[in-house]
């Protein structure tokens, strides 16, 4: 899939820009802010010698030595906590998930340690966790899930899902700055095929918290994150041609802080509202945004909420089963045609 | 053996006796209802915190365990602060946010714990690591009882210290009990010192109720880690002299077990070596036992003077310069026009 960005339509002779994908645009928000900062730096399972399990640090143990791209055992726990100690210290420290699965044994030192270290003690620990998130590539329970739901009942984590090359840039610089822990999703479908032309003379820096209206519309808010962005706009391309309806799309990039002003604003203007995500149902993100909704804008809805989600069970691996296991554009189409007949 | 001064060996006992003397005022404190969490005393084997700690230079980092509360003192906390902390009072260091020992104080080089035990080693790792990456001869320095030692948290620290070659030093005081499980039936070996042969890295083991020991063996292990040989495994053989928290009575525990240990009581011990050594005369420690008595005192007159922290005060501090959301049954006005726009947001 190829993104038209604000930037490139239309200025596509404009020379400072270049075709980058979203791999590419996470690779460059890191080579540049370890560029200007030397507080940042990188650690995880193979990232120096190797360059990553997916090639995202290939060339960083080349050009900032083993001090700054750090080869670690296999120890996430170990890992994790190394990142915090270093950061009370003043280091920014990027911790790579090799996949975000494995995220699993890092949990304690995540939610007991960096979540609550500001509330307790007052000192904090600028850091970001990024690894590779989510399915369709047929690689089994272990390095498929989505992770988000696990950490967003615990006060104290940023947590970051891009779904372009821009905001895989921005956010990710935007995650290296802050001065708290950020977990940051980065989904591996969407690696190689994302593409977008993105300036080269310009800082792409997008703030942590707010939302994106990937596509405007006044007759459905879809509101999701992650891959599953693309596969809802191409449901609402399909509905805006054989419907005539418009569907909006809000994409949350960030889901903590939750940006719950625009998905209130976007739902209260459209009176429906759709939330997908790629993660399990049961306990996930479309939860708690359909209670903030009946909160907010309960007056203002012409149809129920509705979700589509991934099913309440682990992700398998052969494509048949995977393939139902995750929402497909035909669940997003058919969701939003009952919404839109209610 | 160990090259210190009188003044030193004065201040030594001077912290062996504060550490007993301050955990005598919290649990007089918690019978009387002023600490409202656990207390968790390290009777017994002060020794080993005391001596261990007082090896290190300012700039140094240490994170204590729950038993380890001389090495707080020894690192320059006042025991007025560890008695607001437990009171759970407003001007203690970190609000009434947390208690017992978790106290991070980077001007200390104070690293607080949190209760999954072992973890505290894994963030230590990286203030280590912030030594080496800057180039400075610093060291840190922890704390594990042989239960933590037995968390996947501990292994990964000690590996991920060890093959980063950290300037780290693991203190793993054997006081033989885990809450109510025998030392044996958390590691089947037979000698403690033999866990760090899988990190291969040195080890020694000591009395850690033998305040001289457990120091010449802390010195070596920071001098090492100082000249960047990496990390030092001690294994401190000492006693947990008294129930896990306030709540146990330690029924589980031979009586003749604490009536031998108790002949080893360090602080008794160190005592006697002073006075027969010749060092100290009776009339010297008898004027270091008024000082600390009145310190004792004052702290604990302050402590009780102090205010709870303000309700609203648990709402600040989760991120930088944020704070979480007033719940609105929380607010003035709970009942709102029911027009949605009088809402609370």
């Amino acid at each position: 899939m190829t993104i038209e960005t604000r930037e490139a339509s239309g200025q596509d002779t404009r020379s400072h820009f270049k075709e980058t994908t979203y791999l590419e645009a996470i690779r460059e928000a890191m080579w540049e802010e370890m560029k200007t900062d030397p507080a940042v730096f990188i650690m995880g399972e193979d990232v120096g010698a190797y360059g990553g399990a997916f090639k995202v640090t290939e060339g960083f143990l080349d050009e900032f030595g083993s001090s700054r791209v750090i080869d670690t055992p296999i120890s996430e726990a170990a890992i994790v906590g190394a990142a915090i100690g270093v950061a009370h210290m003043g280091f920014k420290p990027i911790v790579e998930m090799q996949f975000i699965d494995f995220i699993a044994p890092a949990f304690d030192m995540i939610v007991n340690f960096a979540a609550k270290v500001r509330y307790r003690t007052g000192v904090g620990a600028s850091l970001v966790i990024r690894g590779p998130c989510g399915g369709g590539a047929h690689s089994g329970p272990f390095h498929s899930q989505n992770v988000e739901s696990y950490f967003a009942n615990v006060a104290g984590l940023k947590m970051v899902a891009p779904a372009t090359a821009r905001d895989a840039k921005g956010l990710l610089r935007a995650a290296i700055r802050d001065p708290d822990p950020v977990l940051y999703f980065e989904h591996k479908f969407l690696y190689r095929r994302v593409k977008e032309m993105l300036p080269t003379d310009e800082e792409i820096l997008v703030p942590l918290g707010v939302a994106r209206t990937h596509r405007t519309g006044s007759d459905l808010t879809i509101v999701t994150y992650g891959a599953m962005v693309h596969k809802a706009a191409d449901a609402a391309e399909r509905i805006a041609e054989e419907d005539g309806a418009q569907i909006e799309i809000l994409d949350l990039r960030t889901l903590r802080p939750l940006d719950s002003e625009a998905i209130i604003q976007s739902v209260r203007r459209t009176g429906r509202v759709l939330i997908v995500h790629e993660a399990p149902r049961f306990g996930g993100f479309a939860g708690e945004i359909t209670a903030q909704l009946c909160e907010e804008a309960f007056e203002f809805l012409d149809a129920p909420i509705r979700r589509v989600t991934a099913l309440d069970t682990p992700i398998p691996y052969s494509p048949p089963l995977e393939d139902y296991y995750l929402p497909q554009t035909d669940d997003i189409v058919k969701a939003s045609r009952w919404l839109l007949a209610y | 053996m160990a090259s210190l001064t009188r003044e030193e060996l004065r201040d030594l006992y001077r912290y062996l006796l504060l550490t007993r003397g301050l955990e005598e005022r919290l649990e007089r404190l918690f019978k009387q209802g002023q600490i409202v969490g656990g207390l968790y005393r390290s009777l017994g084997q002060e020794a080993t915190a005391v001596a261990s700690a007082f090896v290190l230079d300012d700039g140094d980092w240490l994170s204590p365990s729950i038993r380890d509360m001389g090495a707080l003192l020894v690192r320059g906390l006042h025991p007025r602060e560890v008695l607001l902390q437990y009171m759970a009072r407003e001007g203690s260091l970190c609000g009434g946010k947390d208690n017992t020992t978790h106290f991070t104080i980077p001007e200390l080089g104070l690293l607080g714990p949190i209760s999954p035990l072992g973890t505290q080693l894994c963030v230590l790792n990286g203030v280590a690591l912030a030594f080496r990456l800057r180039g400075e001869p610093r060291v840190c320095m922890t704390y594990q009882g042989d239960g933590a030692s037995r968390t996947g948290a501990s292994h990964e620290g000690l590996n991920f210290a060890a093959v980063q070659r950290l300037p780290v030093i693991v203190i793993l005081e054997h006081n033989r009990w885990a809450f109510a499980t025998r030392s044996e039936r958390e590691a089947a070996v037979e000698d403690w010192v033999d866990v760090a042969a899988a990190y291969g890295v040195p080890a020694a083991s000591v009395d850690g109720n033998d305040v001289l020991a457990v120091y010449d063996a802390a010195r070596e292990a920071v001098e090492r880690a100082r000249r960047g040989e990496g990390m030092t495994l001690i294994v401190a053989e000492t006693y947990r002299m008294i129930g896990h928290a306030q709540h146990d009575p330690q029924h589980y525990v031979p009586k003749e077990e604490l009536l031998e240990w108790r002949g080893r009581d360090p602080l008794a011990r160190f005592q006697s070596y002073l006075l027969e050594s010749g060092f100290e005369s009776r009339a010297a420690l008898a004027v270091v036992k008024e000082g600390v008595r009145r310190l004792l005192d004052t702290a604990v007159d302050d402590a009780l003077a102090a205010l709870m922290p303000e309700p609203e005060e648990a709402l600040a501090g989760t991120f930088a310069g944020d704070a979480a959301a007033v719940p609105w049954t929380r607010r003035t006005h709970v009942y709102p026009d029911l027009a949605h726009s009088a809402m609370p947001s």
